[in-house]
């Protein structure tokens, strides 16, 4: 069911009907009752995936959050009957099999991730090696069912997990509150990756309707309509025309397409995730921020703590830093500072855990070399960065252009033309021509190719393109405005008149000029896919 | 109080400004193609038909009302549209007996050969001019295809928001009113182009029509039964589509089974005299005026004749309508004539 479907809009408008009629205490479990229905409805298969994560998850967190406790306790009873090495054999002890429960868990469900997404990858690798060796009869590609937003649902429930391991906090009890948090279903298919401390804050408690909350909530929701329905899939159509066509549409096109995908995939995404904010917001829950102005970070580092947060953050904490602190990473770390000096040899570790991130990173979007090697990319152009710090810092002490504007938009335009040139491998079927794409925009572009007959070719009109350059320029209008608070806040402390306005001009674009129903074909997220 | 005030004055804004957005993105089929403007029109006129005409364009390109009028006294109308499904035509018979209980309703038969919704634009242009009532559901429920919402024919501009890049004057002139387009349902076209090379139909694999079809069929039956209405079940004298010997087997044995009037003017061609070099105006799918008139006098023989239709001339209002819609009737000849002498085309100078 996609969110942009009439189906959600009549599913959301029950769920919220009723939550509210319910009694507080029976609110979660409607939205759990809500969630897998909509699940259910997005394909019934999808729920027997869901449900091995949730109980496996739920059990072995228990598990491992009881064992803990009654370990401390007694621990905390009897230390003092043992000697300081006794004790720390016991606490070892203790971690052994706790860990044993946690790895068991964990590899069960990021099995089950890497079967569904990777099973076919991994053929289609094999018979690629197979194949240079002069066997070209490799293996049959398999159909499975891919669960839509299992990475998300995975990711999140490992998270989870990984947490009530690492004792910060305490297991959840009730098996289908835990269900819900897995499976709330305004962020279910394409996140953002809530973590249990946040979100099961509010996703429990009872709420009363409250204007004010309910308000907030729709107008998030009608901005990411806006988002999705008037910028991204306007836009969608020439996108697909020149990734499409890349003999045509080579050179300067190839730019445009990169460019356009980049307001393409921003629209969609952080559209989709004003829902979900604004849909759990409606019902009184804080769904984290998932996007903060990306499109105006100075640098790469700076945009990825700025873009996809959660999935940035979790890679982060789950990854990066567990095998930053690893005994291997430590063993490394001493040895390359030995054989490399200090200075050189400090970095092998972090520059391998953030390849090891980044790899990751780039697998989780997609079963595709495309992705991988977009993940890299990434790795790359920040690593550089890094090493080029010396570099800036000694021109700025040269030349001082540091915090004026021409520097700072110089900035914003290097980082939006770095993304979207990396993006690219999203676009283009395999590396090879993404990267001959890229580099056709140098040695390819003519000016011949700015005609707008070419452009209205693409199967958008010259209208089309001028809803989308006015779309683009309220999305620019409404960062900029809120770098210095919350939009919505603000609009709220305009008249009455003033607010009725701004909502029912949004509203009535939206209506208008979105490209939706007979004739558009109905696009999902684009993140939906992961 | 004030706040009970903004929100009946914001309520009142919203709705006004979708109401007024949806009529001005609707199509208003006032050029080009007239045909999505002709269900609507049946209900700005008086409603004490003796004949209804209720089927696709092998009736209302066919049949001239008008003629019936003058030359028999006929009341009727045609409930045409193009394309129109048998399901349609049902949910049309339902409402229109609902609405004025005519006497006999005459269907053609050509769309039985449909067992499943086809298009979503003939749908448009036959149910979006019918009045919400529980025949439009009906039929908007038999004729959705995969990609339509019931909720799209609910709110118009859900389906033609995206029109807002194609609108012209003709949007904003007729934003709450209609010019009529037919003549009680009739589109005429005066020009000629002659049918040669008529094609023989090419072999089916199944002539059998389908379930669906003979559903909505009888149906049809049943209600004409039901309500007292003489049903006649016609093929119109046009070349093609083909209508087959054993589609037409089928619908005499219908007709006989259920003790129906079936009559195939393709058998009756010489007979009116038809001549597919001067009858039609592109090239045997359709008749001209010329052709519908000839029809009409053969069929409006055998219905003031043999179904002893009553000839309402005389009736002082009813006088009254139709001497409007002949002016308009010789007026739309005189115009077409003219374009056709001045440009080749009867649409005129602006339209091809």
């Amino acid at each position: 069911m996609l969110f942009t479907s009439y189906e959600f809009l009549l599913f959301l408008l029950v769920v919220f009907i009723m939550y509210y009629l319910l009694p507080g205490r029976a609110q979660w479990s409607f939205l759990l009752l809500a969630s897998y229905a909509f699940y259910f409805m997005c394909d019934p298969r999808y729920l027997i995936f869901i449900m091995v994560t949730t109980v496996t998850t739920f059990f072995a967190a228990k598990k491992i959050s009881d064992k803990k406790e009654s370990f401390d306790a007694w621990f905390k009873e009897h230390k003092k009957e043992y000697e300081k090495e006794e004790r720390k054999a016991l606490k070892a002890k203790e971690h052994a099999a706790e860990k044993k429960i946690f790895l068991a868990c964990l590899l069960l469900n990021l099995g089950i991730l890497a079967v569904t997404k990777y099973t076919n990858f991994t053929i289609a690798n094999i018979n690629g090696i197979m194949a240079s060796f002069g066997r070209p009869d490799g293996f049959s590609f398999v159909d499975l069912i891919i669960p839509m937003g299992i990475s998300f649902y995975t990711f999140q429930s490992m998270g989870y997990l990984i947490d009530v391991f690492n004792g910060k906090f305490k297991a959840q009890d009730n098996l289908f509150k835990f269900a819900l948090f897995v499976s709330f279903f305004p962020q279910l298919v394409q996140g953002p990756i809530s973590r249990y401390a946040d979100l099961s804050q509010t996703l429990y408690e009872e709420h009363k309707f409250d204007w004010r909350t309910v308000s907030f909530g729709l107008e998030r929701i009608l901005w990411g309509f806006f988002k999705k329905l008037v910028i991204a899939d306007r836009i969608l159509v020439a996108v697909q025309a020149i990734i499409a066509d890349p003999d045509t549409y080579n050179g300067f096109y190839a730019f445009a397409g990169a460019m356009f995908y980049a307001l393409e995939l921003y629209a969609d995404f952080t559209g989709g995730i004003d829902i979900t904010i604004g849909v759990a917001e409606t019902m009184g829950i804080k769904v984290t921020e998932n996007f903060i102005r990306p499109y105006f970070s100075k640098n790469i580092k700076e945009y990825w703590n700025r873009w996809h947060i959660t999935m940035g953050t979790w890679f982060t904490d789950y990854i990066f830093y567990p095998i930053s602190a690893s005994q291997f990473m430590m063993k490394l770390s001493k040895k390359s500072r030995a054989r490399l000096g200090n200075n050189l040899g400090k970095r092998v570790p972090v520059y391998l855990s953030s390849f090891i991130v980044w790899f990751t990173t780039g697998i989780w979007h997609g079963a595709s070399w495309n992705f991988i090697v977009w993940g890299l990319g990434n790795f790359v152009v920040i690593m550089i960065s890094q090493e080029l710090e010396p570099f800036y810092r000694w021109f700025h002490s040269k030349v001082h252009v540091d915090g004026t504007f021409g520097w700072r938009l110089f900035q914003v335009i290097r980082t939006v033309l770095i993304m979207s040139s990396l993006r690219m491998f999203d676009c283009y079927r395999d590396v090879p021509l993404t990267f001959k794409m890229f580099g056709s925009i140098f040695t390819d572009s003519s000016l011949a190719q700015l005609t707008p007959a070419a452009f209205t070719g693409m199967g958008i009109t010259g209208f089309d393109y001028a809803v989308v350059f006015v779309g683009m320029l309220i999305l620019i209008t409404v960062s900029l405005i809120g770098r210095s608070g919350s939009v919505r806040g603000k609009i709220a402390t305009c008249a009455e008149p003033v607010r009725f306005i701004i909502w029912y001009g949004l509203f009535m674009a939206t209506l208008i000029f979105g490209a939706y129903g007979i004739g558009y074909s109905a696009s999902q997220f684009i993140y939906n896919q992961f | 109080m004030k706040k009970f005030i903004s929100i009946i004055l914001i309520l009142a804004i919203t709705l006004t400004g979708i109401f007024f957005t949806t009529k001005l993105l609707e199509p208003k089929y006032m050029t080009g193609i007239l045909e999505g403007a002709m269900i609507g029109e049946y209900y700005d006129d008086p409603t004490d038909h003796d004949v209804v005409f209720i089927g696709d364009c092998e009736l209302y390109e066919n049949i001239s009302p008008v003629y019936l009028w003058e030359n028999y006294g006929i009341n009727s109308y045609i409930r045409g549209s193009a394309q129109q499904l048998i399901w349609q035509s049902y949910y049309l018979a339902e409402e229109t007996i609902k609405r004025e209980h005519p006497d006999m309703i005459v269907f053609n038969v050509l769309s039985m050969k449909y067992n499943e919704p086809q298009n979503e634009a003939y749908n448009r242009m036959t149910i979006d001019g019918m009045k919400w009532s529980k025949s439009k559901v009906g039929s908007i429920n038999a004729s959705m295809t995969e990609d339509e919402h019931f909720i799209e024919y609910l709110f118009p501009i859900l389906r033609y928001h995206s029109r807002w890049s194609d609108l012209n004057s003709d949007d904003f002139k007729y934003l709450l009113h209609r010019d009529k387009v037919s003549f009680n349902g009739y589109y005429m076209r005066v020009d000629v182009k002659e049918a040669t090379d008529v094609p023989e139909g090419r072999p089916l694999a199944d002539y059998q029509f389908g379930d669906n079809a003979y559903y909505y069929l009888d149906k049809l039956t049943k209600l004409c039964k039901d309500n007292d209405v003489k049903l006649v079940l016609v093929k119109a004298p046009t070349l093609y589509p083909y209508w087959y010997e054993e589609w037409d087997k089928q619908m005499v044995d219908y007709a006989k089974e259920n003790n129906l009037t079936y009559i195939n003017f393709l058998e009756a061609q010489d007979e009116m005299g038809l001549d597919w070099t001067k009858d039609t105006y592109d090239g045997g799918l359709h008749l001209n005026l010329a052709g519908a008139e000839k029809l009409s006098k053969y069929f409006g023989d055998i219905l003031s004749k043999d179904m002893k239709v009553p000839d309402r001339r005389g009736d002082a209002a009813l006088e009254k309508y139709w001497k409007t819609v002949e002016a308009r009737y010789e007026a739309e000849i005189d115009r077409q004539n003219t374009n056709l002498e001045r440009y080749g085309n009867v649409h005129g100078e602006d339209e091809d």
